[in-house]
């Protein structure tokens, strides 16, 4: 069981699907949504994945398929 | 001075916890000073938090002022528990008075932070110097960072002092004259093959799996304090005043909060007279999701694709850009971009005004102020302190086509005299 944080940015579109619930019930991983803030026209989740590595990585993907701007929870890295 | 000290710098012993712990900017939970950076309930960013009466019975202007000449005069106010420092004596830079360039932009008060000189020529030497001390502290024996310039610089030398491994990554599309600075001091370079976003995702993979410091990430809280010192000093050089404004450039947002942090301190622990300055925040428009939010009256910074000539603060999704929004507003700061353009002619004007040559992050700054000087947002009477963080010598290749050309001659008197019409001007020729 591996576990992933990372921040799922929403564009406008997706903001009001179901998207959480519904990449549970394609995938076998958990989420577990530690903050959010969803307005009208956007919305960003701070959560956490867990399941196998494997199926995390297909879950990931099929939320970028969808739209959602996946990243680190601790921002950019990569420094000048 | 040993390069790693074991003499406490400034005659400071660790006697008396001056640090309480970290804590979680979003809600407020306590942790014990470890190598960890995010909060377990809500995945906040934890802070160092002190004990400002503790230090407030330790700390004195005077007690600062026998202290070296480097940043480690400051180390009261540093989260620094162990004996042991990692010293490149960086910090305690110039701060200019910049008539000539107050003159050129109409600004009878206003002065430079020259961090150009720092040890490895940018104030990133500053962050890492706490993460060094504290990687050292905590038992690490690698130093590792994601970085295109200048935070590579810093850790590769500062790993050479400590002793350290270094392990650098970067994107493996860098031009490698870009790191050029970095491999001197023999770090491990890793060229992450994939865009820009896997590099990241990579790298945040990395720091959690292994027992590293990775500066920016598990060493995070105690690495952007170094960038308290950038208040402390301009503090202490302008006599012990807060500065009515501050122009600091943005890439992630770690040194525009900690500047504000570090000016706060001073205030609460009565080493300069109340007050605060206005915050104002410089980015190149080519990146600029603070500026967009800004502008936006939004605090949700949306990412942004970098397209830049301002490599260093080519960060399109900003961890403390949040943060920075907030204290923008609360100080009645603003933030403001500036081109390529804008930038180039920014390097120039300070190097002719005041002979510092800046990189392409100080062209930023420098870029900002003539902006907001001329639209009348700061006023000609504020004191100003413009933070020029990085060196010219480090994006040379910024100013290509941009700089007068030389004057071709031949090697005789007369075609040198002729070619700068030394003749047609006996006034001007040498006395
Ligand atoms: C020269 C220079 N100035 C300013 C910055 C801004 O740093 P921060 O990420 O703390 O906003 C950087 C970051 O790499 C830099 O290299
Ligand atoms: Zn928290």
């Amino acid at each position: 069981m591996a576990k992933q944080r990372m921040k799922f940015t929403f564009p406008p579109d997706l903001v009001t699907q179901p998207l959480i619930y519904n990449m549970g019930k394609e995938f076998h991983v958990v989420t577990n949504i530690r903050r959010a803030n969803v307005s009208r026209d956007r919305g960003w989740m701070i959560l956490e994945i867990s399941g196998g590595d494997a199926e995390i990585e297909r879950a990931v993907t099929w939320a970028k398929d969808q739209g959602v701007r996946v990243d680190p929870i601790e921002g950019d890295i990569v420094a000048g | 001075m040993d390069a790693v000290s074991s003499r406490s710098a400034n005659g400071v012993g660790t006697g008396g916890a001056t640090v309480r712990g970290l804590q979680c900017r979003e809600c407020g939970q306590m942790y014990p000073t470890e190598p960890i950076h995010v909060c377990e309930l809500c995945f906040g960013p934890l802070e160092v938090a002190y004990d400002y009466d503790a230090i407030g019975n330790r700390i004195s202007r005077e007690q600062i002022a026998q202290g070296p000449s480097s940043l480690w005069r400051y180390k009261l106010l540093l989260p620094i528990e162990g004996d042991r420092i990692v010293d490149s004596q960086a910090g305690f830079t110039p701060l200019v008075r910049a008539h000539n360039l107050g003159r050129a932009l109409g600004l009878r008060n206003l002065y430079v932070k020259n961090d150009t000189v720092n040890p490895t020529f940018s104030f990133k030497d500053r962050p890492v110097s706490i993460a060094s001390t504290k990687a050292v502290e905590f038992g690490f024996d690698t130093l590792a960072c994601a970085s295109t310039g200048n935070l590579a610089g810093a850790v590769a030398a500062h790993a050479a002092i400590a002793g350290l491994k270094a392990c650098i990554f970067i994107p493996a599309d860098l031009e490698p004259s870009k790191i050029v600075g970095a491999q001197a001091y023999n770090p491990t370079l890793v060229a992450v093959d994939g865009n820009y976003d896997d590099v990241n995702r990579v790298c945040s993979e990395i720091a959690e799996e292994y027992r590293w410091a990775f500066v920016n990430i598990n060493m995070r809280p105690y690495y952007s304090e170094g960038s308290k010192t950038l208040a402390y000093e301009v503090s202490e050089q302008l006599g012990w005043r807060i500065p009515d404004h501050a122009i600091v450039p943005i890439a992630s947002g770690s040194l525009f909060t900690k500047v504000w942090k570090g000016f706060g301190e001073l205030v609460k622990l009565g080493l300069t007279s109340p007050g605060t300055p206005r915050m104002t925040g410089a980015q190149a428009l080519g990146c600029s999701p603070v500026v967009t939010a800004y502008d936006g009256h939004t605090l949700n910074v949306e990412p942004v694709k970098p397209k830049t000539i301002a490599k260093s603060l080519a960060i399109g999704n900003p961890a403390d850009g949040y943060y920075s929004l907030r204290i923008i507003k609360e100080s009645g700061g603003v933030a403001c971009a500036v081109d390529d353009g804008e930038i180039v002619e920014g390097i120039k004007l300070l190097a002719r005004t005041e002979g510092i040559f800046a990189e392409t992050a100080g062209g930023v700054t420098i870029g900002v102020l003539k902006k907001l000087a001329e639209s009348g947002v700061i006023d000609p009477d504020e004191l100003v302190v413009a933070y020029v963080t990085g060196n010219g010598l480090k994006t040379q290749e910024a100013l290509t086509g941009a700089l007068i050309e030389p004057i071709q001659v031949r090697p005789s008197l007369r075609a040198i005299e002729e070619a700068l019409a030394l003749r047609a001007e006996p006034a001007a020729a040498v006395a």
